[in-house]
């Protein structure tokens, strides 16, 4: 029994950027980043840190290392051959729908694991323009994820609070299902919904 | 390509003397419930392999009845009692475990969110029931206590007889899915005194859609499909003929080769935990290596992700499974692992190795081979 009829279980792009993973980061190359970005929870079974070396305000290269599933290996890897060459601008607002477009698209629920990688580069990108003392004029331009495994944006959420939806943190809880998983994420949705119940005066 | 397949815990090939025996079978059209020539010699086929299943699990062939399979069984058996706690009886209580199969474990949150009152006993760390916590929660309320036989995950065996001896010093039954157990190791209904017994022919060699529920004399009984007067009015609907002859062949295999199978899976998992462990750095083998199913082998490899080790094994022709949350479909990983305090990145690292009788000494050889260099650059590309 050698022939299956069934194809693999994700995308031939997905297939040949698991098996061979571009821009990973190699102890040998002596590869030294202008900036790095640590992202994900192991508790939802993915860990990434992005390394970018910049020139010209743009990135030069990328290398990645990730603990995590095919598609998460996989996206990053994609993620990274996109990445090179983009202004920190346009880096900055790669998306994962993009990503998840250029593999050839992901199962629904790893999806989770193709926005890992925009965020990590977005973090070494901010990592980047703080140790060099730079304005950083996109940390704002971008809905950031607050809770990693259920992916919820701080914009969903300040909308839930803004249109009355979510009162109390149970109510919040129920709809979003935030901190389910790790956890991680409850004293600071706890934080940020406080301070959005103070702002809207909800 | 090398094909070694791992995954017998899931569901094993069908053995060749399973295939002959089904391929007579559709000759057997008959239905078995008519009292015509046709119908009289399906039925006598399906009491042989009645007779097979009984005297493979040590119970009288009255007390079989066959269900589509052991989610079934399970099933059959926790509505018994919802249904005896409906009728008002004062043992309204049942107790069971956090690592039971998703058959149960699903019917336990079904049951609960009606109200009714359901205890999960713990496991050690090994996955073995803990007496001492049983003990605390057995009392006369207690009607039913369903404890599985081997776990599918890890292979940890539970102390039946005793859980039996205690469970009916309260009076309460005892019930026990030994779906991964038969046919690896010895399941004696009567020796173990147990009063429900679930099992799967798929696991056995046998096809897959059909199972059994075995009922002791005497024993609580309701059925959970109404509709017709099989199985003495046990379980409706028209009797699977070809699927049932099937599950006969494979019990009287099963029952025939048990001893030697122990002996060779148990051989062969032996072989490959030692190999892995000398091969490959930094790893825990997860269950009781004491009381466990011979061919079972569960490993977790810390900073490698489950699912993509179990997708570059795939690559190269080996198949298992994983406790990884990436490949459940959601993002909770095995509970099992986790109910047995097995921590969160262990959990979503873990590789399941099942062995079955078409495996051999050189597919360990072979995995040994595979492997290290796998987990290796895993670890390598790894951010942890």
């Amino acid at each position: 029994m050698s022939n299956f009829m069934a194809q693999w279980v994700y995308s031939p792009a997905v297939k040949d950027h698991f098996m061979n993973p571009r821009n990973t980061w190699d102890e040998k190359e002596n590869f030294v980043p202008d900036g790095v970005g640590d992202v994900g929870s192991l508790a939802c079974g993915d860990q990434m840190r992005v390394m970018i070396q910049v020139e010209n305000d743009r990135i030069k290269a990328i290398r990645w290392l990730t603990y995590g599933c095919a598609s998460a290996i996989a996206s990053t890897s994609m993620l990274s051959e996109m990445a090179i060459g983009l202004t920190l601008e346009d880096a900055y607002h790669l998306a994962p729908e993009a990503i998840t477009e250029a593999l050839g698209g992901l199962p629904e629920h790893k999806f989770h694991c193709s926005v890992l990688g925009d965020k990590g580069l977005r973090a070494a990108i901010d990592d980047y323009l703080e140790k060099n003392g730079l304005p950083n004029p996109y940390r704002h331009t971008i809905a950031k994820i607050v809770c990693e495994c259920h992916n919820i944006t701080d914009v969903q959420i300040e909308n839930l609070v803004k249109t009355k939806q979510a009162t109390t943190l149970e109510e919040l809880q129920e709809i979003t299902k935030y901190g389910s998983t790790c956890g991680k994420c409850k004293a600071d949705i706890a934080g940020l919904f406080d301070e959005l119940k103070h702002i809207y005066n909800v | 390509m090398k094909f070694v397949y791992l995954d017998n815990n899931a569901t094993t090939p069908i053995h060749e003397d399973v295939i002959d025996s089904m391929n007579e079978a559709l000759a057997f059209y008959g239905n078995a419930s008519s009292m015509h020539a046709f119908g009289r010699d399906a039925a006598f086929k399906i009491e042989e392999a009645r007779l097979a299943v009984a005297d493979l699990i040590g119970a009288p062939s009255g007390s079989i009845v066959f269900t589509s399979g052991a989610s079934e069984a399970n099933n059959t058996v926790f509505n018994i009692f919802r249904e005896q706690i409906d009728l008002g009886s004062k043992r309204n209580r049942i107790v069971t475990t956090a690592i039971e199969h998703p058959s149960i474990i699903e019917m336990v949150a079904y049951l609960r969110g009606r109200g009714y009152k359901i205890d999960l006993c713990p496991v050690d760390n090994t996955g073995r029931v803990r007496l001492d916590a049983l003990k605390e929660l057995l009392a006369e309320d207690v009607a039913l206590v369903s404890v599985m036989f081997g776990n599918n995950e890890i292979g940890t065996i539970q102390p039946i007889k005793e859980i039996v001896e205690m469970a009916h010093s309260v009076g309460a039954y005892v019930h026990s899915d030994a779906t991964q157990a038969i046919g690896k190791v010895e399941v004696s209904m009567r020796e173990l005194g147990l009063d429900y017994l679930s099992l799967s022919a798929h696991k056995f060699y046998g096809p897959k859609g059909i199972g059994v529920l075995a009922v002791a004399k005497g024993v609580p009984y309701a059925p959970y499909i109404h509709g017709g007067h099989q199985e003495a009015g046990r379980r409706a609907g028209t009797y699977n003929t070809v699927a049932i002859i099937g599950m006969g062949a494979a019990a009287k295999i099963a029952k025939r080769d048990q001893k030697d199978e122990e002996r060779r899976l148990w051989k062969m998992r032996e072989m490959l935990r030692k190999g892995i462990v000398e091969k490959i750095p930094n790893v825990v083998i997860n269950g009781n290596q004491e009381h466990c199913l011979p061919g079972t082998l569960d490993v977790s490899f810390p900073h490698a992700e489950g699912e993509s080790i179990l997708l570059y094994l795939d690559l190269e022709g080996i198949q298992v499974s994983t406790g990884s949350a990436c490949a459940s479909g959601s993002l909770e990983p095995s509970y099992v692992l986790l109910s047995s305090g097995v921590d969160i990145e262990l959990a979503h690292g873990s590789i399941r190795f099942s062995f079955g009788r078409y495996n051999t000494e050189d597919d360990v050889a072979y995995v040994l081979e595979k492997l290290p260099p796998i987990i290796k650059r895993l670890r390598e590309m790894s951010a942890l």
